[in-house]
């Protein structure tokens, strides 16, 4: 779950991490009081993307009619397909310096890495190559967090030794983001060094994990309904299903990630457009099947469906009944094309056939039939 | 010959008592595995499908001299049970279940250090077999059979069609690996490569990977080296969007990183066949 920086900001501020004053503005009225309360303000939209600042998702109001017009221009507003929900109005800084701060998974070392630089206020990947040796970084132990040592070794590795105590302090509180809520992502950029030598976040970003939402259900009670996000993926959550929205008019459902995410490729090579990823998992009961046909039929640009089942404890014949059962339940009159392969595929193939739905013998067959089929509609 | 695991590893179930425990024990016990213990807390002492359940790990590897576990466990406890597993000296640990949270594991992974013996596949994974031998986890053994092509993959299902297809051709298989969905897991491709390297019986590798990490990269990068393996990859996510997370956690395109194109292509430039459909694996491996 991606926080957006006003939430972010909330998080780190528990952690006793400074943050500029900001009131969130849901709408101009909102901003124009929130301009009244902090004086010049940075008006920003609020979306989980970067580059804000180049959508023309970020105004400075120095007026309260700035304020206003800023928000009634950034709120609503798309940034790389996400439409704006509020603005947070937040004091101007006097910036000395910018930092860069952050921790993120390092796959390929299989841990956390800090990283902390003195270019901070720009893009750290384009950092990351033209620079790499301004990045200082540190895997800290995952158990034992930190060590004062290490963190003293970082900052003035990063050339930042002057600020070496309010510094290691800041990274310390930062670094309880992982234990305390699963963060995989926490990145203050800049770290604002201000002219009276306040160190404060001037922008917030933090990840947490979907995985241990279980044992932070109050963090997506709080935070997890404020985006708008697409209306299928948010139905499909509320059905337990794990489903991803795509751009294109054929509906994809597959028993397994990879199994599902190969059936994309194979829709698209055979010429069509996937509307979906949706991986129904081992089992396929009706009323999984059920629930994914759903959701994939609520999408007026979907013009038939391929499910790809691979058996493999799952049986063929009962999967069939599943899909028919769905299929009759939800009234479906579009192209299906079921592909069956797997335990018991002969009972679930002829099942299939009495009641009117092709079975294909492979992936690579059942999506070459979905195209063809929803070509057809095309005239 | 395999590696890792064949019909005389004594083998534990941890989460044995739970519904799907109990399935898959039966049906690793169907296929030769020598399944001799089941640990759940607060059943110790009772039998559980022919076999004594114990409380803890440690219990039932000093009354049966384990050295291998498959653990069923939910997602909240599984982490606990992998370094459980590690400290009572079990030297190969596979972990089925899905979920575990991506911090838990990083922890499991500085803990595993502490135990170099110990080699853990997954989380999140179908878990390996040795065909017509033993199998610890869920891959369905009716669609494998004996022969000299190494399968790894980080798939459960395309698994299973891939090694199904395998099996018609008359191209049995020596051991099947799953490695699991997760980003931060135990065994990797590459050391997988190794093992299969090392084994006589193994002539042929398929690897099956997906969008994210690196991991299939860092395989190519060993077999660019030299390798006497017929090998064949298949990658399965093109045209997943980035950002996404495509099912798996470790499913995930990041910038430019973990494409399925970069994957593709470190594997032609190791002179590995890539397969643009699953179908085309076994043409490719003849």
């Amino acid at each position: 779950m991606k926080l957006l920086e006003y939430q972010a900001k909330e998080v780190l501020s528990s952690l006793g991490i400074p943050i500029p004053p900001g009131m969130v503005a849901r709408n101009p009225g909102e901003a124009v009081a929130a301009f009244e309360k902090l004086g010049p303000v940075a008006v920003k939209a609020q979306v989980p993307v970067g580059g804000r600042g180049k959508a023309g998702g970020i105004k400075l109001a120095k007026t309260a009619d700035e304020a206003r017009k800023a928000a009634e221009q950034i709120i609503g507003m798309d940034i790389k397909g996400f439409k704006v929900p509020l603005v947070y109005c937040e004091a101007a800084l006097e910036i000395e310096r910018e930092i860069y701060l952050g921790f993120t998974v390092d796959r390929d070392a299989r841990a956390n890495i800090l990283m902390l630089s003195a270019k901070g206020g720009i893009d750290i990947e384009q950092v990351a190559e033209e620079s790499p040796e301004s990045i200082s970084r540190l895997y800290p132990n995952p158990w034992r967090g930190p060590l004062d040592f290490e963190l003293t070794q970082l900052v003035y590795d990063a050339g930042l030794g002057e600020l070496a105590r309010p510094l290691s302090a800041l990274i310390k509180k930062l670094y309880r983001a992982i234990p305390d809520y699963d963060a995989l992502t926490a990145e203050i950029n800049p770290l604002v060094v201000t002219r009276d030598g306040e160190v404060i976040a001037g922008d917030a970003k933090l990840e947490i994990d979907d995985n241990a939402a279980w044992r932070h259900r109050d963090l997506e009670q709080r935070y997890g309904s404020v985006l708008e996000g697409d209306p299928y993926e948010v139905e499909a959550k509320k059905r337990n299903l794990t489903y991803v929205s795509l751009d294109g008019d054929i509906g994809i459902i597959g028993n397994g990630a990879g199994l599902c995410m190969g059936t994309l490729d194979l829709v698209q090579r055979a010429g069509g457009r996937p509307a979906n990823f949706c991986d129904i998992g081992g089992g396929a009961k009706a009323e999984v099947v059920e629930n994914a046909l759903a959701v994939i039929l609520m999408n007026p640009k979907v013009k038939g469906v391929v499910i790809n089942v691979f058996g493999g404890i799952t049986r063929g014949d009962e999967v069939a009944m599943g899909v028919i059962t769905a299929r009759d339940n939800l009234k479906m009159k579009l192209p299906l094309v079921v592909r069956m392969s797997g335990t018991r595929e002969e009972e679930g193939r002829e099942i299939l056939r009495q009641n009117g739905i092709e079975p294909g013998v492979s992936g690579w067959e059942a999506a070459k039939k979905i195209v063809e089929l929803t070509r057809v509609g095309v005239q | 010959m395999t590696i890792l695991l064949d019909s005389s590893t004594k083998v534990l179930v941890q989460g044995i008592t739970g519904r799907e425990g109990g399935f898959h024990t039966e049906q690793m016990q169907e296929l030769g595995t020598k399944v001799v213990g089941g640990i759940s807390p607060g059943k110790g002492g009772a039998k559980h499908l022919g076999v004594p359940v114990f409380n803890t790990v440690a219990d039932a590897v000093q009354a049966t001299g384990a050295t291998a576990s498959g653990i069923f466990v939910p997602a909240p406890f599984a982490a606990d049970a992998i370094m459980e597993a590690a400290a009572a000296g079990i030297t190969l640990i596979v972990c089925i279940s899905e979920g575990i949270p991506i911090q838990d594991m990083i922890r499991v992974k500085d803990f595993l250090r502490g135990f170099p013996q110990a080699r853990l596949i997954g989380a999140n994974c179908p878990g390996l077999i040795t065909p017509g031998q033993a199998k610890i986890g869920i891959i369905p053994q009716r669609i494998t059979s004996p022969g000299p092509v190494g399968l790894v993959s980080r798939s459960g299902t395309l698994t299973y069609e891939v090694a199904s297809a395998l099996s018609a051709s008359g191209l049995g298989q020596s051991t099947i690996v799953g490695i699991g969905g997760d980003p931060v897991l135990g065994l990797t491709f590459r050391d997988v490569v190794e093992l299969f390297e090392k084994d006589p019986a193994t002539t042929h590798i398929v690897l099956i990977g997906e969008i994210g990490g690196s991991d299939e990269e860092h395989a190519a990068e060993l077999l660019a080296r030299g390798t006497r393996l017929k090998a064949v990859a298949f990658i399965s996510g093109r045209t997943a969007p980035e950002g996404k997370r495509m099912g798996h956690a470790g499913a995930i395109i990041s910038g430019n990183r973990g494409t399925a194109k970069s994957k593709e292509e470190a594997f032609r430039k190791a002179g590995v066949a890539v397969a643009e459909t699953t179908d085309e694996i076994v043409g490719l491996l003849r």
